[in-house]
């Protein structure tokens, strides 16, 4: 584990839906000023962990701490001021146009009798031009690309100006080239503007180039925590997602690489068991 | 979007088209109003109706417009606003253009109490008294069936739906055990009417608006905005996303069951008022007072048709809408399905 202190944490959590029980007993703490990426297979408890840490699931048993308190002594509007959530989905009203969705992540800033400050002006410019959706401000959301509205969602979630954002499978649905933009913003954002990041990811390798802290679940419980360079060995991947493979440098940023490793041609022409 | 700032550093945001657009209707509302109140058997000119509402009238004027005329337009206004509000709060939570009470039968519910009203005998007074108390029923069914999973959206739609079925057949049966003449009585009162409504109709549903207006509209409004967008979207901004589901369906349950006390179970306002309002505002949202002031509009406009589409024959209210609306419904429907929205 990194030294240092950690803003959100949660200690003892057993994490359940109704009376499905997802993990139990899990302990996480997130590296202030990382760029956190948790890994693990589909089911491992990955979404669950970041819905518990957003105070979107209240644990049974256990608690998430953000800045020493429990979180859901909080209530849901000072919770949004400290910590962002880009969920998994989103559903952008009607003919919405950018500049009015990104406005949206204001709305824990402002009330009743201020509805619109100079403040609120300046910081969603900002966001639009730090997301670089600035030159579509006034198209409408439902007219854009895939990777270009993931970026619009990511500039809302950066108008809500919180030291802490939690990202939710960030790069679901978009093609290659879209994930590694929205990467790459996401690791500028992490570097230019000190903010923590976590995020939710699918591809280990993306992780492991990314990712200044990895936390790896499965079922419900974190096999291993540390910087991508201890953590993503052969044995762990093995351990974490029941597949043999190569670890080898990352020959663009000496980042660990997998590479999984090749089946016997008969396996792989063999119709896979459902 | 217009911003007003004062030194202070309050701010206002509006959209100066929804402004247009409230205040056009509330115009046109207006007008629809002083031709309702001046026509009818013992017509009167408009400069009589103003003279007599600023309590020069004869006595005889006095009686029409102060006990006859006035309720039943302030009536069509407030009942016209409820459905219209309860409308878009119920299409903005479930997030679907068909989530309107009357599709959801908390119309029906309200009707059932009625029913039993009038197949057990009893005053208008006990009528409305129950429809609100069946309405009310009805949501708090809802919300016991939805509620262990949270007031999401299908699932609140599709419990809504199935309820509807099930309250409409009783309220079949109910009508097939009341006597020939309360049966009438009893139909008219489902399809909706205005006619013969008094202050005592009007001012319940006058303090539930005037309670429930601005808890809405300034308090849950903005919010409610947010969860446009999904639940976990909403959660992330700070929305306590449970506990203004709870608060919305509560408030738009009251309004839809003392609307239905007042004058019926108008159809189609609480659906059609929130898309109209959304098409002439030109804005995403639940443009909530915007859709009152065109449900307003809407049931004045039809009660007003009613009383003098025919000479010798009144058509209820509740008719108009269900005639104008239906056609409404079936355009939506084809327009919807061609943006592939539905």
């Amino acid at each position: 584990m990194e030294a240092g202190t950690s803003r959100l944490s949660g200690t003892g959590m057993t994490l359940a839906y109704d009376r499905r029980t997802i993990a139990e007993g899990l302990t996480v703490a997130v590296p202030d000023r990382s760029f956190t990426v948790v890994i693990g297979p589909n089911a491992c408890g990955k979404s669950t962990l970041l819905r518990a840490l957003s105070r979107m699931l209240k644990p049974t048993a256990g608690a998430v701490l953000l800045d020493g308190e429990d979180i859901h002594r909080r209530s849901a509007r000072q919770v949004a001021r400290t910590l962002g959530l880009l969920p998994q989905s989103s559903i952008a009203p009607d003919g919405i146009t950018v500049s009015e969705l990104v406005a949206r992540g204001r709305y824990p800033h402002q009330g009743l009798l201020r509805q619109w400050s100079r403040e609120d002006e300046r910081v969603v410019e900002e966001s639009m031009a730090a997301t670089g959706v600035d030159d579509l401000a006034d198209r409408a959301v439902d007219e854009l690309s895939g990777g270009q509205r993931q970026r619009v969602w990511l500039a809302m979630a950066l108008a809500q100006q919180t030291p802490l954002l939690l990202l939710d499978e960030p790069t679901t649905y978009l093609d290659i080239a879209h994930q590694i933009e929205i990467l790459d913003l996401c690791a500028r954002l992490h570097e230019e503007q000190g903010r923590t990041l976590v995020a939710v990811l699918h591809d280990l390798n993306h992780a492991a180039r990314y990712a200044t802290h990895l936390i790896a679940m499965r079922d419900g419980r974190v096999v291993a925590a540390g910087p991508p360079g201890e953590v993503v060995t052969a044995e762990l991947v093995a351990e974490v997602f029941g597949l043999p493979c190569r670890v080898i440098d990352d020959p663009e940023t000496g980042t660990p690489l997998v590479v999984p490793s090749a089946r016997r041609r008969a396996t792989t022409l063999a119709p896979e068991p459902a | 979007m217009t911003v007003l700032r004062t030194p202070g550093g309050l701010s206002l945001r509006f959209r100066p088209r929804a402004l247009v657009v409230g205040a056009g209707c509330a115009l046109l509302a207006a007008g629809l109003g002083v031709l309702a109140v001046a026509g009818g058997d013992y017509p009167m000119s408009p400069a009589d109706v103003l003279r007599t509402l600023t309590g020069g009238g004869t006595p005889a004027e006095e009686f029409i417009i102060h006990e006859l005329r006035l309720p039943r337009l302030v009536t069509a206004l407030l009942v016209g606003a409820a459905l219209a509000l309860a409308g878009a709060v119920f299409q903005s939570l479930v997030r679907n253009p068909l989530g309107s009470p009357d599709m959801l039968g908390f119309t029906q519910g309200a009707s059932t109490g009625a029913l039993v009203v009038v197949v057990l005998g009893g005053s208008s007074l006990a009528l409305s008294g129950a429809a609100v108390a069946s309405g009310l029923a009805t949501g708090l069914l809802v919300y016991a069936l939805v509620a262990r999973t949270g007031v999401h959206g299908y699932r609140l739609v599709l419990v809504g739906i199935g309820l509807n079925a099930i309250l409409t057949g009783i309220n079949g049966y109910l009508l097939t055990r009341a006597p020939l003449m309360d049966a009438a009585r009893a139909v008219l009162w489902l399809t909706g009417s205005l006619d013969g409504r008094g202050w005592s109709d009007a001012t319940p549903l006058l303090v539930v608006l005037a309670v429930l207006t601005p808890l809405v509209l300034l308090g849950c409004g903005p919010a409610l905005r947010m969860m446009e967008m999904g639940d976990d979207t909403a959660a992330a901004l700070g929305v306590p996303v449970r506990r203004l589901r709870l608060v919305l369906l509560g408030a738009a349950v009251l309004l839809v069951a003392f609307a239905a006390a007042a004058a019926g179970p108008v159809s189609f306002v609480a659906l059609t008022a929130p898309h109209l309002a959304r098409r002439l505002t030109r804005s995403p949202g639940p443009n909530l007072l915007p859709a009152m002031c065109v449900g307003a509009t809407l049931l004045v406009g039809a009660d007003l048709l009613g009383q003098r589409v025919f000479a010798d024959h009144q058509l209820p209210a509740g008719a108009i809408t269900g005639a104008v609306g239906g056609a409404y419904l079936v355009w939506l429907l084809a327009v919807e399905r061609r943006a592939g929205r539905l």
